[in-house]
């Protein structure tokens, strides 16, 4: 690219990316689609997000019916192996109910796939399904997520690792492979309320994720500013501060909003059940997708505005959306990624050099 | 002035000391350790809080928030409360949380067993039904007619006292007499989460109590 890279929050490059936690597709006709069809199809969306020139494509873990995506990594290799550009990710891996030696040598083996471009995204994990899943107590998962952070940064610094803790066996001049190949893997760890996790990312020298889904995404802005300080305070340079939140693109306002709406209501309402969060209403729906809300669903100029407007507020130099929503179908979903590749991400850059 | 100590440090804690001091509290807040390695935190989202170890707080406060991990109060020390008003922020979902032995009791709402654990202090019921992200932007002032309702539950007196907080930082309120009324206000309950004005609120309570 020979245009000048447009500057954001701290002087770091502008990223634009899409996250998916996988959400179950649907056909046409709104049946919904197999896990394994929903899985493919996520290739050629990570495919198509290269070719309309995004900087990234993350898949978050999930373990349930409507979320069929426990192996992320896998999925990330397919779409590494047919892409040259696009930098691929997780987003989140949640970090507590795994091993972190086994998380560093699949994002490793990724990185060496993919020539380089693996990113891990760091999560304690707000959905609980991994956590019976694989034996753990939710009661532990401060001192999982602590530890884990703990051994991970370790392992990014190269072999041989030197461990010791509680929650896995201890490592001694282990040699962990495969070794990454320009020494470096991009790490964040993923925010979502909790400014503790804000000063371990900065302890850590992690980057920071900020996942917005509720609520005014400029109530994070004092999060932002915790973590320059925290860094500067564990006497770290500056590191990139990033924003998830879940939205929609379609030709226009309208459509965007009556196709995400019933999906969007239907998925809440049925993980509210599970996860406590409250059923949406049609005005508590329409506060969130205007201006002060965390929901980025409309036109591509709509998205775009509300994109660099935050990026803006918050010090943030990346924007990734979580696009999808469990019932939309395939197609939908190609849709909005071309159209966030092709008219929203260059609109945002526009904005955010005037 | 009130003195209100804020226990946690997380997610809700520091929000809810912040919408105190915004509404002329005296405000600290505590981790479970030293405040040091809170002070950035504080000095950064709680701007003109003290950060300060939770015993010293807690000695000094007229009102106790405690807004720990429920998976926490199974070995929090109720001697360092005992004597005080306590204003129990924390809810049991198991879905979320994991099933917790000492909550795991469909007799007693979450409350009434802190309250029983906590026995020589006074505990009150309120700010758990609404999210931590909604209550610092959907305060609004007196007359509003978007102002939103909090329910506060517990004892008369007590109940009073802290509903003039509440009322205070930006809320209306609904009094729900004694603990086992607090029920109403726990995850699943007709209120959780809903942005209710305080005539919805009483009607919705109202009509679940009947
Ligand atoms: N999610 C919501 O919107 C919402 C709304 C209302 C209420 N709640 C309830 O609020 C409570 C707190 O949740 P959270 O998300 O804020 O938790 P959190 O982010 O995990 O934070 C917990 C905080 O409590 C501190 N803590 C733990 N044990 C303590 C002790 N014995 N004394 C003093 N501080 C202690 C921790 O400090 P250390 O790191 O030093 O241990 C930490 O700062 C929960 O019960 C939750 O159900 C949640």
């Amino acid at each position: 690219m020979t245009t000048a890279v447009p500057e954001a929050g701290g002087g770091f490059p502008l990223v634009l990316g899409l996250d998916t936690f996988g959400d179950l597709t649907s056909d046409e006709q709104g049946r919904p689609l197999s896990h394994a069809q929903t899985i493919r199809d996520l290739v050629e969306q990570g495919v198509l997000a290269d070719q309309v020139g995004l900087d990234f494509f993350g898949i978050g873990e999930h373990h349930t019916d409507d979320f069929p995506l426990s192996a992320a990594d896998v999925v990330l290799g397919a779409i590494a192996a047919r892409t040259e550009r696009i930098h691929v990710g997780s987003a989140v891996t949640v970090l507590s109910s795994d091993d972190p030696v086994r998380v560093f040598q699949r994002y490793s083996t990724l990185n060496a796939l993919s020539g380089g471009r693996a990113e891990v995204i760091l999560g304690r994990g707000s959905s609980i399904d991994s956590f019976p899943l694989f034996g753990y107590d939710l009661a532990d998962y401060e001192d999982l997520f602590e530890e884990k952070t703990n051994l991970f940064a370790e392992l990014l610094k190269g072999s041989p690792v030197n461990w010791e803790g509680k929650t896995r066996a201890s490592l001694h001049d282990q040699d962990v492979v495969p070794h990454l190949e320009n020494g470096t893997l991009p790490t964040w760890i993923g925010v979502g309320g909790s400014p503790q996790s804000v000063i371990r990312a900065a302890h850590y020298g992690f980057s920071l994720m900020l996942a917005i889904i509720g609520g005014s995404p400029s109530r994070f802005a004092p999060f932002s500013q915790l973590f320059h300080k925290a860094l500067d305070s564990f006497g770290r340079d500056p590191l990139p501060v990033g924003v998830h939140s879940p939205g929609h693109v379609a030709a226009t306002d309208e459509q965007a909003r009556e196709e995400f709406w019933p999906r969007y209501l239907e998925v809440i309402t049925h993980v509210s059940k599970t996860r406590g969060f409250a059923i949406p209403t049609k005005q508590s729906f329409l506060a969130e997708v205007g201006p002060h809300g965390a929901l980025f669903v409309g036109s591509p100029e709509t998205v775009a505005q509300k994109i660099a407007a935050n990026l803006k507020t918050l010090g943030a130099n990346r924007f990734d959306l979580k696009y999808g929503m469990g019932g939309l179908s395939h197609a939908a979903l190609m849709t909005n990624i071309e159209l966030f590749g092709t008219q929203v991400a260059p609109r945002v850059r526009e904005l955010m050099a005037s | 002035m009130t003195r209100i100590a804020v226990l946690g440090a997380g997610h809700v804690g520091p929000v809810i000391a912040r919408v105190a001091i915004e509404a002329g509290y005296d405000v600290s807040i505590s981790a479970s350790g030293d405040p040091a390695e809170i002070e950035l935190i504080t000095q950064v989202l709680v701007p003109g809080a003290e950060a300060r170890w939770a015993a010293d707080a807690v000695a000094d406060a007229d009102l106790v928030v405690l807004s720990i991990p429920l998976h926490k109060f199974a070995t929090f020390d109720p001697d360092l409360v005992a004597g005080k008003l306590v204003v129990d922020t924390m809810n049991y979902w198991p879905p979320v949380d994991g099933v917790q032995e000492l909550f795991d009791d469909d007799r007693f709402g979450s409350s009434e067993i802190v309250q029983r654990r906590l026995a020589r202090s006074t505990v009150v019921k309120t700010l758990n039904h609404l999210g931590y992200h909604e209550l610092a932007d959907d305060r609004r002032p007196v007359g509003s007619p978007e102002r939103r309702a909090l329910g506060v539950a517990g004892g008369r007196t007590a109940v009073d006292l802290v509903a003039g907080v509440i009322e205070d930082i930006g809320y209306d309120t609904v009094r729900l007499d004694g603990l086992r009324a607090g029920r109403l206000l726990e995850p699943g309950g007709p209120v959780f989460g809903v942005a209710l004005s305080r005539a919805e609120f009483e009607s919705t309570v109202s009509a679940e109590a009947a």
